[in-house]
């Protein structure tokens, strides 16, 4: 992980006119790191310890916040970001099959959740209410109801393709 | 703004209104929106655009500017309609003709015939899975006319964005009567005459637990809208928020009437953007016409409410959780007492009502408390929404009053139970799951018991926020529960040791149920651990974890010991406890399994029996969902080559 001091070549005018938005407001840290994730798609090292300098909370208590709260990220998503549902509706319809598909497609190193390409990540989510289209995946924006191991391979290949006539 | 005020934007809408002829409402809840209704409702505005007729997307338009002489036609987006898995929905008024699975293709035609011949297109009406029929209007179709749909009606047929139309169906009557006509002691007793109880699993009288703030002498009192719908299978109040979200604002404003408070805030998922959108917008513009804010309907009261957006932790759905995450902690729950309803949010005495609830309030105090009795049962008045899933034919969102069967639900508005393939076969049902997490799953002999917050608890369940997930025979009840207790012990916040440490071990002795290393004596530490958890646990969701785990053990007991005795699992769900055997006798042939099978372990020719190569089977039952003949069966491990 790079260290805080190596990022002095970051420009933190919209992280600052975002503390402004919440007035610099503690208790308002987490729509403040919710903006921010929303800005990077993650939540960078020196972002956390600037903020938490500048609304004078301890860099500890950002960093408590930001692993409890399972909408941040501390490492970089992939440029496609797969996400599939596992609530009780998708979980009785195979998303668990679905789950064990995609980690052996995308060949994941242990415990990481983005693929060494930047291409994919991969996480599972708590029900997004789409369940009578269980199960259910989504891509970035889209959403593919009722998915099988089948097509979970489908899926992948196609943007596989897609990269590769990009480059 | 008061009652006169009040009447004139009703009136001025329903004036409007007249030169209507036709309303389209296109179902723009999630399920329909991620499958494309949007561009179904966009087709539509062209298409209609295209024919020289006289369109509006709302009622605030120049008069003199449409004076079509055929009227003009009204499109709109509404909630969740309910039917999610047919979507996208499309709604044509005054006829209520009901389009189902509308594709952007289907639009030309729908313009051409239905909204200028007035003629039906019957292949886009809604075919029931239980009978085969075609049924024209929302009205005719069982799923529907079965149910009592109070909020969700309103949730599936009105332009949440626009308040007047909110008004022109009585909205923020209620909240006008309440703060010009009545004292706060008088609400909170009608909404106790109600029996109204909370919707977010607790079941806690709602008008009691304003008159307990009420009392709390402290001039600074906050009301919580609880959003923050964790439950996994569970999505009635991220449809009320994006369909009717101006009736939750209303709620609040009654509820900040009857304890005395000046500010709320709606706690709301994040993972449900549209939600946020809708109730902040719906905020915003009931402030702008001078329904929050100060000096409300002239009352000298003052209120508002802002939106705060979850971070996902479902332990925040916790009223003391939830009060340290607005605050800018982790949301972790306190010890109690004090309630939160005594010290809550900065201390100061803080309600916590679930969104279905707040929906409810204003009908009650439009109505009265004797005409919303008139629904539910004794204990448990008016109606509740519930998630219908898993495997039922017709899933979605419903409401139907306390007292109704999980038989009627599953068997009648649900269509029936359907099998691996999709296949309506009633004999397949296995169990029903209510209360999410914090829920049990019930076989078929509690079907016949009348729905109400004390049934279900009786049974080894609970009503929970509304998730009601079916199952059918090719479940596993075992992975049903390491299902929930995975979910629980993810979400535990780690506070106290009985819910952090005893869910993980709950999840390790599944664990070696499941992979074939279980005894007996596992089930009974299961058991034991379980009701250890529970008794210890600091807050609710630590206190109900383990309540999967002991109506599954209690209710297919046989399942688990065949489990840790035979090792073997008969739905074909643990990997470690069966193979898959293609049965010579059924299979046909088809070639289907072998093209599905993602490891390429099936094997055969044309016409002729198909092979597993069991080493190459991953086990992922793809084969077995595709096969028409159910020719590929799950057998204990090594009885089949």
């Amino acid at each position: 992980m790079s260290s805080p001091a190596m990022e002095q070549t970051r420009d933190y005018t919209e992280i600052i006119e975002i503390l402004d938005k919440y007035e610099r407001d503690p208790s308002r840290i987490i729509p403040i790191l919710q903006d921010i994730q929303a800005l990077f798609h993650f939540l960078p090292e020196d972002v956390m310890i600037f903020v938490a300098k500048e609304i004078k909370i301890s860099s500890s208590k950002v960093y408590g916040i930001s692993t409890f709260y399972n909408h941040f990220s501390l490492v970089p998503k992939g440029k496609y970001e797969i996400k599939v549902c596992n609530g009780t509706a998708c979980h009785v319809k195979g998303s668990g099959k679905l789950i064990e598909r995609f980690l052996a497609t995308l060949d994941l190193p242990d415990g990481e959740i983005t693929t060494p390409d930047g291409v994919f990540s991969f996480e599972t989510v708590a029900c997004l209410g789409a369940c009578g289209l269980a199960p259910a995946v989504v891509i970035n924006d889209d959403v593919y109801g009722q998915v099988t191991p089948g097509k979970v391979v489908k899926l992948h290949d196609e943007i596989k393709v897609k990269e590769a006539d990009h480059e | 703004m008061n009652d006169i005020e009040l009447k004139e934007i009703k009136e001025s809408y329903l004036q409007r209104s007249k030169i209507v002829t036709q309303r389209i409402v296109v179902c723009a809840g999630t399920g329909c929106l991620a499958i494309g209704a949007m561009d179904v409702y966009n087709k539509l505005v062209e298409e209609i655009k295209a024919k020289d007729l006289d369109i509006v997307v709302s009622l605030d338009f120049d008069e003199k500017e449409h004076s079509h002489p055929d009227g003009a036609i009204h499109i709109s987006e509404s909630g969740c309609q309910g039917l999610c898995q047919i979507g996208p929905l499309v709604t044509i008024k005054p006829e209520g003709i009901f389009y189902t699975k509308v594709k952007v293709k289907d639009v030309p035609e729908i313009v051409e015939k239905t909204i200028i011949e007035k003629e039906i297109i019957k292949k886009l009406l809604f075919k029931n899975p239980a009978d085969k029929k075609r049924y024209e209007t929302m009205d005719d179709i069982p799923f529907y006319n079965l149910q009592t749909r109070l909020l969700l009606e309103p949730c599936g047929s009105l332009d949440a964005e626009d308040i007047k139309e909110y008004i022109s169906i009585d909205g923020y009557a209620a909240a006008l009567k309440c703060y010009t006509q009545m004292a706060p002691k008088e609400i909170c007793q009608v909404v106790m005459d109600a029996g109204l109880r909370g919707r977010g699993g607790g079941g806690f009288p709602a008008g009691r637990k304003w008159a307990l703030a009420l009392k709390q002498d402290s001039k600074k009192k906050y009301i919580l809208c609880n959003g923050d719908e964790g439950d996994p299978g569970a999505f009635m109040d991220g449809s009320i928020l994006v369909g009717n979200p101006h009736s939750v604002v209303e709620g609040m404003m009654i509820a900040a009437k009857a304890m005395g408070s000046d500010e709320g805030i709606v706690y709301v998922r994040t993972e449900y953007p549209l939600a946020v959108k809708r109730i902040k917008k719906a905020i915003e513009t009931a402030r702008s016409i001078g329904f929050l804010g100060e000096n409300i309907f002239g009352s000298g009261q003052n209120f508002d409410i802002r939106v705060m957006e979850g971070a996902g932790a479902f332990v925040c759905g916790e009223a003391s959780a939830m009060v340290e995450s607005i605050t800018g902690d982790r949301g972790i729950p306190r010890p109690k007492p004090p309630r939160t309803a005594e010290h809550g949010l900065h201390l100061k005495p803080t309600i916590v009502n679930n969104v279905e609830t707040l929906s409810s309030v204003p009908l009650i105090l439009l109505h009265g408390a004797d005409e919303y009795k008139k629904y539910g049962t004794k204990g448990s008045s008016g109606t509740k929404t519930f998630a219908l899933t898993g495997h039922v034919a017709n899933t979605g969102l419903i409401e139907v009053p306390f007292g109704t069967t999980l038989r009627e639900i599953i068997f009648d508005i649900g269509g029936g139970v359907v099998n691996e393939n999709g296949k309506i076969d009633n004999s397949s049902f296995k169990a029903v799951q209510t209360g999410g997490p914090s829920g049990g799953c019930l076989p078929e002999k509690h079907l016949d018991i009348p729905l109400s917050f004390d049934s279900l608890k009786k049974i080894g369940s609970m009503v929970g926020s509304g998730g009601m997930v079916v199952m059918n025979k090719d479940v596993c009840m075992v992975q049903v529960a390491r299902f929930f207790i995975q979910f629980t012990h993810e979400e535990s916040c780690g506070k106290c040791t009985p819910c952090r440490e005893g869910t993980k071990q709950i999840l390790g002795l599944l664990d070696e149920i499941i992979e074939g290393r279980g005894t007996l004596e596992t089930i009974t530490t299961l058991e034991e651990l379980s009701s250890a958890v529970m008794d210890s646990s600091l807050c609710g969701l630590g206190k109900s974890a383990p309540s999967p785990i002991l109506s599954t053990i209690k209710e297919f007991r046989e399942e688990y010991e065949s489990h840790v005795v035979d090792k073997f699992c008969s739905t074909g769900k643990c990997t470690e406890l069966f193979d898959f055997w293609i049965n010579p006798d059924l299979c046909k042939g088809c070639t289907l399994c072998a093209e599905e099978c993602p490891t390429n372990a099936i094997t055969g020719e044309k016409k002729e029996p198909h092979k597993i190569a069991q080493q190459d089977c991953t086990k992922c039952g793809s084969c077995r969902t595709t096969c028409k003949f159910n020719a590929i069966e799950a057998v204990r491990v090594g009885t089949h080559g």
